[in-house]
């Protein structure tokens, strides 16, 4: 008997997804997208760069630029134990975050291993939102279990957002008729009618300069898209794709995720996952209020002092660290780390990188063994780091309330 | 206004008290807090109708020589009605197979004879693992001396049987009961009978894998009278004693005082609250509640870790066996047994109970309700007028979560419990005079015991010694300082057993 098999085209299987999804401004994006490069975020098509990524990076530093952040997940949680929850789950004091403000957050397994960063927003007494770069539905479940009056909606696909960041950002804001987001402080939630609904202004981003993101219904998403574009002309927009935003973070001192960390819960080998300490997050971890997850082990991890640290590092020469590993000695005999990310600063003019340092050499010499590659020919060199103590690019602007020329 | 203790016990059942009493004998100051207007919870006598009286845990198998003597039970007039009681196997013909004294009278003579070897390696695997039902359960990777040496031991035993009885203890300790008996035994009463006790009291059934073996080694953990002793009084009898053990020793016992919450102060615990609002302070709280309860209810998620919150969480206790009591004007005449003085198993086969097990595991329950019955007042003349007599059986299999609720379908269950009855004490409806079932939803409600789960969380080996309730917890103190567990959902488990309160006081003892 002759065998046959009849096989289902995968489009007519509803849970195969037919390729990426498109977020509420992919109609704009795309066409700007000159070469078609995308990577793939939470199932999203993400811009890599549009036409330029140095005049997208350029664009975030001097004028201002606009990333499609549509893709990032957004939770929101609602009930009267909603407050209590969340500060059992993160590390910073929620019961202090004033209403309708953002306040960056981590959040860690009971070892005290971190699971995900993201921003907390403080919509209501009983209501908040939070934004991170990967789906956390699951955690925020079992962090809720034993709580009894907390509901927790993922709303990615209800909320259109933009990041609108450098330094005209709040004037082309402020032309495009919102008036008093000068007077917006960082960190916190505005609101103003918009279309026939809404739009929230957060003053927030991922560049470490001057910006803010927008959420919207993404029924409003292209409108909104349209009146940045043709109203920001003057103040010199460009969209901005991951490659240029990757650049900006570092120079802000922001981490990226499965870049400089992996969530604890997507680690298989011990200890391939990172404390909030490691991270240089022991600024957002608060040891005085009521009890959170993870505190007693971040607690005596402190205490000991015995954990790596993620170092700002300043690189002698101009060849970018990538994947370097790390000595104590211009030999290269001791290893003590290796570069998690590295690039040559524009802003800065320095040649700059992070690197995960074992606890006992943060003191040390550290040197870097740089690969580089001129017309297909390696080259090898021991450049000598310096520690840098403070984010490599933080500019007043950031920062002044107005910002400067609004 | 607040009075200073040195523990507080949050709850007066048998473990609870027999924690206090330890405790008060070494010295300690301790109150126990009781939300019942009476002591014992499952295990206190309680009249159940006008004259007639039971506990919910109706025999004593489990009850150590250690126990009674530590705590001078006997002086405090705890006594057995009946030393040990003997097993049968109820055959509605008349043709039962006894099993007592390790012998079987009545069964084909190929079991007969396999019984005695059947049994001498069962009762060499319980002297094996014995001791270590009375010890704090090691914690894996501490490091710590006792955690090594705990560990050491229990590998020794195990080697100490001998290679081939490890080996087949190995072999033997993940089988369904049903294969365990079909590997011995031929008559499908007996395999019956003999496989009651693996799965009682559990969401099991002899087809289900993995747990067969060590329910059957605790139950034979008991050294105090026989195999299968019968308190005077009921199980409240012991429930009397302990308490006047823990009294004469200095601790304060008080009833109807419900605890609301475990105060917590910077992460330390440090006082409990009743509903009436009154507070009290002690260095130490004990938790004699179940685990779900202990930790959600009384100390609250937010004071606990994410992952350890959610393995409490995820313990199974939904209770799945129904107490039935019922008072009868005259002895129950069992057809083809003389006196109803032994624990009858009412079960033709372990069919049967499989069958009976399929309806409850989709929320539903079986016209023949598998039982295990017992007449404690054959033995017995303080729970009933005499002449009239209680008849007290472990129903199988009352889901918690039954379909419809149980408000709805209560008399059903009753009426094939008592039809059930009819079939092996032909005439018993007309001698019930009162009758009181609880369901494991009433138990939840009656006794404060999610789900009305008798081991305050399923007794399995995914669930058992380092793991009971959950590593974290294991070791009598909880993940908050100063908050202790001593209930049946700490090591070893349920049972009228008292080890769970005696091994959580020395827990206490050892810690400061």
């Amino acid at each position: 008997m002759p065998l046959t098999a009849h096989l289902q085209a995968a489009e007519d299987i509803e849970h195969v997804r037919p390729g990426l999804l498109q977020s509420p401004f992919y109609s704009r994006i795309s066409e700007l997208n000159l070469n078609q490069q995308w990577i793939e975020w939470n199932g999203y098509a993400s811009a890599v760069y549009y036409a330029d990524a140095h005049l997208e990076y350029f664009a975030t530093r001097n004028t201002c630029a606009v990333f499609d952040v549509s893709p990032m997940r957004k939770y929101r949680f609602k009930g009267a134990d909603v407050e209590a929850m969340l500060d059992r789950m993160v590390t910073r004091d929620v019961s202090a975050q004033a209403l309708h403000t953002v306040a960056y957050n981590v959040w860690c397994t009971d070892a005290g291993r971190v699971v995900d960063d993201g921003t907390l927003f403080r919509l209501a007494d009983d209501e908040f939102m939070v934004c991170c770069a990967d789906p956390c539905f699951d955690w925020f479940q079992l962090s809720a279990v034993g709580f009894e009056h907390v509901e927790i909606t993922d709303i990615s696909d209800e909320l259109a957002a933009l990041a609108l960041q450098g330094p005209t950002s709040c004037a082309l804001l402020k032309a495009m008729g919102f008036t008093g987001i000068e007077q917006c402080k960082p960190f916190q939630i505005v609101a103003f009618p918009y279309a026939d609904g809404e739009i929230t202004i957060s003053r927030t981003g991922y560049t470490g300069d001057l910006g803010y993101e927008l959420w919207l219904e993404p029924r409003h998403a292209l409108q909104l898209w349209d009146e940045l574009f043709s109203k920001g002309k003057l103040y010199g927009i460009q969209p901005l794709g991951d490659e240029s935003l990757d650049m900006a973070r570092l120079e802000a001192g922001f981490l990226a995720p499965d870049v400089d960390f992996h969530g604890s819960l997507h680690t298989v080998d011990l200890h391939n996952d990172h404390s909030p300490l490691e991270l240089g997050l022991g600024w957002i971890i608060n040891f005085k209020k009521s009890h959170f997850n993870g505190r007693a082990a971040l607690l005596e991890a402190k205490e000991s002092g015995n954990y790596r640290r993620l170092l700002k590092l300043d690189i002698e020469g101009n060849k970018p660290a990538v994947n370097s590993i790390l000595y104590s000695n211009k030999k290269c005999t001791q290893e003590i780390g290796y570069v998690t990310s590295a690039m040559w600063s524009p802003v800065v003019k320095a040649n700059i990188a992070y690197g995960l340092v074992d606890g006992k050499y943060v003191d040390s010499e550290i040197w870097a063994e740089v690969y580089y590659e001129k017309e297909l020919r390696w080259h090898r060199n021991v450049a000598r780091c310096t520690r840098v103590t403070r984010p490599f690019w933080s500019p007043e602007r950031a920062r002044a309330t107005p910002p400067p020329d609004c | 206004m607040s009075k200073q203790y040195d523990v507080i016990i949050i709850g007066g059942g048998h473990n609870g008290l027999a924690c206090a009493g330890y405790l008060a004998k070494a010295g300690r100051k301790v109150m126990v807090l009781e939300a019942a207007a009476q002591l014992g919870g499952l295990g206190a006598t309680r009249e159940f109708a006008p004259d007639f009286c039971a506990s919910v845990a109706h025999t004593l198998p489990q009850l150590t020589g250690r126990l009674v003597e530590d705590l001078e039970l006997q002086r405090h007039g705890f006594s057995l009605a009946q030393e040990s009681l003997a097993t049968v196997a109820m055959s509605d013909s008349g043709a039962h197979i006894t099993v007592a004294n390790g012998e079987l009278h009545g069964a084909p003579a190929g079991d007969t004879a396999a019984y005695p070897d059947y049994l001498q390696r069962m009762n060499k695997f319980a002297a094996a693992i014995n001791s270590f039902w009375h010890k704090r359960p090691p914690m894996a990777g501490s490091g710590g001396l006792q955690d090594i040496t705990t560990l050491g031991q229990f590998a020794w035993k195990l080697r100490a049987l001998g290679k081939e009885d490890m080996r087949e203890m190995m072999r033997m300790i993940t089988l369904p009961a049903r294969d365990l008996m079909d590997e011995h035994f031929d008559s499908e009463l007996l395999k019956a009978a003999l496989s009651w006790d693996a799965n009682v009291g559990s969401k099991l059934a002899p087809r289900s894998p993995n747990n067969a073996v060590l329910p059957l080694l605790y139950r034979m953990s008991g050294d105090f009278g026989g195999e299968l002793p019968l308190p005077a009084g009921g199980v409240g009898g012991l429930i009397d004693a302990l308490a006047a053990s823990a009294s004469s020793k200095g601790a304060e016992l008080r009833t109807g005082c419900a605890v609301t919450r475990v105060i917590v102060d910077g992460s330390q615990a440090t006082g409990v609250e009743l509903a009436n609002g009154e507070l009290f302070c002690a260095h130490t709280i004990v938790s004699n509640a179940d685990p779900k309860t202990s930790f959600f209810k009384l100390l609250g998620a937010k004071h606990l870790e994410t992952q350890f919150t959610h393995r409490i969480n995820r313990l199974r206790t939904d209770g799945f066996v129904a107490k039935l009591h019922l008072g009868l004007d005259e002895l129950p005449d069992f057809t083809g047994l003389a006196t109803p003085g032994d624990r009858m198993i009412l079960a033709p086969s372990m069919q049967a109970i499989e069958n009976a097990y399929d309806y409850a595991k989709y929320g539903d329950f079986a016209e023949e309700l598998p039982m295990e019955v017992v007449v404690p007042t054959v033995h017995d003349n303080s729970l009933a007028p005499r002449g009239k007599h209680v008849l007290s059986a472990q129903v199988q299999y009352a889901p918690y979560n039954l379909k419809g609720g149980w408000e709805a379908q209560r008399e059903r269950f009753l009426d094939n419990a008592l039809n059930t009855l009819e079939r092996y004490a032909p005439g018993i409806r007309s001698q019930v005079v009162a009758t009181e079932l609880l369901t494991p939803v009433d138990l939840e409600q009656q006794f404060r015991v999610t789900g009305g789960h008798w081991h305050h969380a399923e007794f399995a080996i995914d669930n058992w010694w380092m793991n009971r309730p959950t590593y974290g917890a294991s070791q009598y103190k909880t993940p908050v300082p100063g908050f202790y567990l001593c209930g049946a959902g700490a090591h070893p488990g349920g049972g009228i057993m008292g080890a769970a309160g005696a091994n959580a006081a020395r827990a206490i003892l050892e810690e400061k």
